[in-house]
């Protein structure tokens, strides 16, 4: 069969190599996880089999059951986010739906889509199956790896038609304060440029607390927020996320869903429900521990001599390896027996990074921080 | 952050952890949290660090049983009064009173069920204020003190993901 040319043209995902090599070996401590440790919230895992017994299986709207999209408008008030359940809510299959059906609904073949870069793996893919073109911005470990005016205009953003913004950051645990991110707002004013920001890991800062793009003057007409339950809630293979827009956004992304994916799953729906209702206590507990974590990776990192800026989001630090992140990231999964993910991985300007995930129980983490700390020694780049 | 709850939290997770690794998740320094711990074990909110046990896994004997314990009071006897006497036996290892049908209770172990049930007749009942025993001897132990006995912790997430 002949495969499309804009599928041909993407290659597989890099990620993939290093879990073909980790899945081969024995005892391998994994730092390479873009998800939680933790289970989903119990609250929620037995709303979920209650309305199995309840015998709950059937398509819900295509924009989601209504008392979900209820609880969201309630749910993203924290980030001083209203929006409408009614025409401005629309749940979808995980945010990664949410993201592909924005991008299908907003770009026309060769449009250009600014993403900043070191990202997630998957956004320049939707792009280009979207029919547009991804245009690299890139960001700088000098700024904490924060999205900035003038790489946006040096990069051409101005003649871009989307950007993609993503804090929190995966990979690289980078957050963005209201002034950079108003830095960011007016660059899209001044030339017109739709703004999708996967906010998944909102939920998840660390000393100090998130602000949406959203929010800020002017933003709210030209924005889509992604947020959904994967992350904060340890609800990743339930697939549930979902995007916030003004009503003519979200009529046309709806307009695809309903096509394709007709609704999002009606279990993984009364999951969520219950998680908004009642597993704050869950979710900030588990916020607690990453932060633990989180402090403790980085103290580790500093001691070793590992250049890390202080990450402040999701689940990741981002140290400099000082050298070829692939050779690092292959010799210490080969003499030590710990995966972590290159920085390479996730687009230019993150090579010499590593991404280390701390979405590990403390027990392994150590173990695995004194294992890296053994290799990094020896290591010469 | 308070820093006492914090300290306090982490070492109710696990009491082995060494200092450094509680200064390293707090952000204190190694200074400052040896100083907590020792202001806390001088004011009497750290009792003691102690090892959660799965007898299952141990030869020999271990019997444990919760003891319900109704009591009568009277002018010159308080609760206080009866804990103090009841909390000296090394048999008794917790000792609570609660709200609801009875007013102690009481935890006990020993090597057997015999030798649990005769402290209770032998040593317990016959204390003047104990009006009346109830002993239910624990059959199995799934979760103690935030640890489940179970086996199936696997993890079983992708090895590596995005």
């Amino acid at each position: 069969m002949k495969i499309a040319d804009r599928v041909e043209q993407v290659p597989p995902s890099g990620i993939r190599r290093f879990f073909e090599l980790a899945e081969e070996m024995d005892d391998v401590i994994s730092l390479g996880v873009g998800e939680p440790d933790f289970s989903a919230p119990w609250a929620a895992r037995t709303a979920a089999i209650d309305s199995l017994e309840r015998g709950r299986t059937s398509y819900t709207a295509n924009r989601g059951m209504r008392e979900l999209r209820e609880a969201i408008q309630r749910y993203v008030r924290r980030w001083d986010l209203e929006y409408d359940p009614d025409t401005e809510i629309l749940v979808t299959t995980g945010a990664s739906e949410a993201v592909d059906l924005a991008m299908r609904a907003f770009v026309e073949p060769g449009d250009a889509v600014a993403v900043h870069q070191p990202s997630y793996v998957s956004y320049v893919p939707t792009v280009t199956f979207a029919g547009g073109e991804p245009l690299t911005v890139p960001t700088y470990p000098e700024d904490d790896f924060a999205l900035t005016y003038d790489a946006l205009r040096e990069a051409g953003a101005a003649d871009a038609e989307v950007l993609m913004l993503c804090y929190p950051n995966n990979p690289t645990g980078a957050v963005m304060e209201e002034d950079g991110l108003r830095e960011v707002a007016e660059f899209a004013r001044e030339h017109d440029l739709a703004v999708l920001a996967d906010e998944i890991y909102a939920g998840l800062r660390y000393e100090g607390e998130h602000t949406s793009i959203a929010t800020l003057p002017g933003m709210r007409e030209r924005t889509v927020v992604f947020n959904g339950f994967s992350k904060t809630h340890a609800m990743t293979g339930l697939r549930l996320g979902f995007a916030l827009a003004p009503p003519e956004a979200i009529d046309a992304m709806n307009r695809i869903h309903q096509y394709t994916m007709l609704s999002s799953p009606t279990t993984a729906q009364y999951a969520a429900i219950e998680a908004l209702r009642s597993c704050d206590d869950a979710v900030s507990e588990m916020r607690t521990q990453f932060d633990r974590r989180r402090r403790f990776v980085l103290s580790r990192f500093d001691e070793m001599g590992l250049d890390c800026f202080e990450a402040r989001g999701a689940f990741y630090a981002f140290p400099d390896c000082g050298g070829d992140d692939e050779a690092f990231a292959e010799g210490l999964l080969e003499s030590e027996r710990v995966a972590l993910v290159p920085g390479s991985v996730f687009g230019p300007g993150g090579e010499g990074h590593l991404r280390v995930s701390y979405a590990t129980g403390m027990d392994e983490l150590k173990t695995a921080m004194d294992r890296i700390e053994r290799f990094a020694a020896d290591w010469s780049g | 952050m308070d820093e006492k709850r914090e300290l306090v939290d982490l070492l109710r997770e696990n009491a082995r952890q060494s200092t450094a690794d509680l200064a390293r998740q707090t952000g204190l320094s190694e200074d400052r949290v040896e100083e907590l711990v020792a202001e806390l074990e001088a004011s009497g909110v750290l009792r003691g660090y102690q090892a959660v046990v799965d007898w299952d896994g141990l030869d020999g004997e271990h019997v444990q049983a919760e003891v319900e314990l109704n009591v009568e009071l009277d002018r010159e006897t308080k609760y206080t009064d009866i804990a103090r006497r009841i909390a000296k036996f090394p048999e008794v290892s917790s000792l609570r009173l609660v709200s609801g049908t009875y007013d102690f209770a009481v935890d006990v172990e020993g090597e057997s069920m015999r030798g649990v049930s005769q402290f209770v007749s032998d040593q317990i009942a016959p204390i003047p204020e104990v009006t009346q025993t109830v002993t239910h001897f624990v059959m199995d132990t799934y979760k103690e003190r935030g640890i489940e006995f179970d086996d199936y912790d696997e993890d079983d997430r992708l090895s590596v993901s995005p």
